[in-house]
């Protein structure tokens, strides 16, 4: 059966990378769903998190053909349950969307958006959540007239201790010798 | 953020003397620094600068000049699988490099440990659509175990240091560095220090012998064990061990084309092929073994037919250097993950002494039964139409099995497998996994070159030889000693089988109007007899192997003859066909 996964990857931050974790997917025609690389809690340690919607089987095989890669750390994968979970999402509005009665503000407000930033053309909201939360703060945004609207890809943190830190210090402790 | 070191590998304290070279001077001189002392490759304009240092050290290394790059990189995959070194492979930017994808893909599939450095046009061009410009890192990506692109000459050794790390270490494969034209122009402060160790490479994981001993307890109770083994015997140079472990356990071993030679032929625990043209016994009792032990082999479709119907009622053990291995696609019991030797070495010591003559017996069954329905046939025919059984068979005779067969892809590769004896480890070169027509004569080649010493043999059927036959005037340029054996059936033999059991004989560009191979062999200068009767092959081999130098026999073979017994796509391992 077919369900949402997360998969964290620990890796160098290398040119090409990107690339060489992506063609792990396409090689077995699976839709990226999200890919979001960042810094991680080490120094010089890379985090990807890739979303997909996947068997939980694919989702194994396809976790450990990317730490097969040698500029790889370690990688994982997690169900819906066993991580927590973000997405982000920006909307932007005409600012005189905003003089209807305050009723922007108070959908801002009840979905607990913020307002970033406000022009004279143009109000941003930012709003930080699932999915279904961005997109519900969308359906309720859109007969104000959203100009423009963008989601971010997932960043989630395991549950679980990933005992990565063990890892890093073993081979700080090969590189000092 | 992006860090401008490869890795962060320590900067040693006592660095070694630094010594101002080209960036072109130092890929040769590392090239030295790692006992490469032959390398294949293929001049052009963004390789040029390394081709101009090579020509100051040419008593250092001997380059090879394919007539292809296709024919450069198979021949330093049949460099590195008799030599165990790892094989390098030099190409020009653009379609130089683009040529040597399929070597690449090949390697990678079949785990070979291959260096290639392409040159590419200068840094400041990279993007603009340049002459001969490719994206090589971006085009080799999905088939390397590890890529790199080089702008700075600094970076060249650094790079090929772990370029040669990964390519030989834990489960080995190609590497490319991909290096500018300026890059290998400038001048630096070149020293070199091998690379032993990355960060986040775990090449060779540690044993863990609670598996071992678990591994160890199913086998000991085990009534109907089985053995399957791969190249990863041959890798971990595991062969004295795997030997010992099969003669204190006394189990039945089968193996994969690409574990073929790591045990001698007549080894009496030796059953024979898996797979889909494999023995009859090895693919049928696959299906009633109470304990399977995977050695160093990855369960390929080829291997195991059909999932759904293989193995179910075994437990499996599988010892494997590459996790990702592990229950990619059967499930296993036990897994051991490591290197082959390592663990067999420590498995040794918790089996007990047993044998299992009633079970071995039941091997001994099928290949009587195979005997008769399809081996006396092919290697003793009864029509005038010669066999290619029966050619492989002479050369047996001749050779007592010490040469290394080499083989392309298609009939004759599955005949070549099934039929040729072995006495010694690192004598079958075949294209496994990716199947690569125009793999055989080349890898010879190389295979001869890292061999020596050793009669190599290459097979090829009319199909695959023709794409790559240009390295004929290779081999003849080197006077490397290759025996080419032409088996002749003017047809893409496989292929018009299938057409013939599955597709109605409905032969569908399969017809060979060939060339007078004789002619063209001539022409390459290289010795060459036609065999059309069957009291010509005696003589015709002697000659064939006995000539001090290349030689090229062709032998015409029956043109619609089959590979029996067969497991057909889609069908299980069980319902392997005799005919």
């Amino acid at each position: 059966m077919k369900q949402e996964f997360t998969i964290t990857a620990y890796s160098e931050n290398n040119v090409g990378l990107l690339h060489r974790i992506i063609v792990i997917f396409t090689k077995r025609k699976i839709n990226i769903e999200s890919f979001t690389a960042s810094e991680s809690e080490f120094e010089g340690i890379h985090r990807f998190t890739i979303a997909i919607h996947e068997t939980e089987e694919t989702a194994r095989k396809v976790a450990k053909q990317i730490e097969k890669q040698v500029e790889v750390l370690r990688a994982s994968y997690y169900k819906k349950e066993e991580v927590v979970q973000q997405e982000m999402a920006l909307y932007k509005l005409p600012t005189e969307s905003l003089a209807h009665g305050g009723k922007v503000e108070q959908i801002v407000r009840h979905h607990n958006a913020r307002i970033l930033t406000v022009e004279r053309d143009f109000t941003i909201i930012e709003k930080t959540g699932f999915k279904r939360e961005t997109k519900s703060l969308f359906d309720e945004l859109q007969p104000y007239g959203i100009k423009e609207f963008v989601r971010s890809g997932r960043i989630a943190v395991s549950r679980e201790d990933h005992g990565i830190d063990k890892l890093v210090t073993n081979f700080e402790q090969i590189e000092t010798h | 953020m992006e860090t401008l070191t490869l890795t962060k590998q320590k900067a040693s304290t006592n660095k070694a003397p630094t010594e101002r070279l080209t960036g072109a001077e130092a890929v040769v001189r590392i090239l030295m620094a790692e006992g490469v002392d032959l390398i294949f490759g293929y001049p052009g304009g963004a390789i040029m600068p390394v081709y101009d240092a090579l020509y100051d050290y040419q008593d250092k290394i001997n380059h090879v000049l394919a007539r292809h790059e296709q024919g450069s990189i198979h021949a330093a995959q049949g460099y590195a699988r008799t030599s165990g070194k790892p094989g390098v492979c030099l190409a020009t930017s653009g379609p130089g490099a683009t040529n040597l994808i399929t070597g690449i893909a090949d390697a990678q599939i079949d785990s070979t440990p291959i260096v290639c450095i392409t040159g590419q046009v200068p840094s400041a061009l990279l993007g603009s659509d340049a002459f001969q410009e490719t994206d090589v890192i971006g085009i080799s990506m999905p088939v390397t175990k590890w890529n790199y692109q080089v702008t700075r000459a600094e970076e060249i050794p650094e790079a090929l240091a772990k370029a040669f790390y990964i390519a030989k270490s834990g489960r080995p494969g190609p590497v490319l560095v991909d290096i500018t034209k300026d890059a290998q122009i400038q001048e630096f402060d070149f020293s070199y220090e091998k690379c032993t160790h990355i960060r986040t490479y775990f090449p060779k994981p540690t044993l863990d012998v609670s598996k071992v001993k678990e591994a160890a307890e199913l086998i000991n109770s085990a009534k109907r064990p089985y053995i399957l083994f791969g190249q990863g015997v041959i890798l971990s140079n595991a062969e004295a061990e795997f030997k010992a472990f099969i003669e204190k356990t006394g189990i039945p071993s089968a193996w994969t084309i690409m574990g073929l030679s790591a045990l001698e032929t007549d080894h009496p625990l030796n059953v024979g092929m898996l797979g889909m043209h494999g023995n009859y016994g090895p693919n049928l009792l696959t299906n009633e073994a109470d304990v399977i032990i995977a050695i160093g082999m990855r369960f390929d479709d080829r291997v195991t037919g059909a999932l759904h119907s293989y193995a179910k009622q075994a437990k499996v053990i599988h010892i494997e250097i590459d996790p990702a291995e592990i229950d990619k696609n059967v499930k296993t019991e036990v897994a051991v993950v490591a290197d082959a030797k390592e663990a067999l070495t420590e498995l040794i010591k918790h089996v007990d002494p047993n044998s299992f003559e009633d079970w071995l017996q039941r091997f001994h069954d099928c290949t009587k039964l195979e005997h008769e329905k399809v081996i006396d046939n092919e290697l003793h025919p009864k029509s005038d139409e010669l066999s290619m059984g029966e050619v492989i068979r002479v050369i047996n005779e001749k050779t007592n099995g010490d040469a290394v067969i080499v083989t392309d892809v298609g009939q004759h590769q599955m005949i070549a497998c099934r039929y040729a004896k072995f006495v010694k480890s690192k004598s079958n070169i075949t294209s496994g996994g990716l199947g690569t027509m125009g793999f055989g004569l080349p890898a010879a080649l190389g295979a001869q070159l890292g061999a020596p010493e050793r009669t190599v043999i290459a097979v090829v059927g009319d199909g695959g030889l023709q794409m790559t036959i240009q390295e004929l005037a290779t081999i003849y340029q080197t006077g490397a000693k290759v025996k080419v054996l032409l088996l002749n059936n003017e047809f893409l033999g496989m292929v018009r089988q299938w057409q013939q059991l599955f597709f109605d004989k409905r032969y569908s560009s399969t017809v060979m109007v060939n060339p007078d191979f004789q002619k063209l062999a001539e022409g390459f200068r290289i010795p060459t007899k036609l065999v059309t009767k069957r009291d010509q092959i005696a003589a015709a081999v002697d000659e064939f192997i006995s000539h001090d130098g290349a030689y090229f026999l062709e032998v015409m073979v029956g043109k619609e003859n089959n590979v029996f017994p067969m497991v057909p796509s889609g069908s299980g391992v069980s319902e392997i066909r005799l005919e």
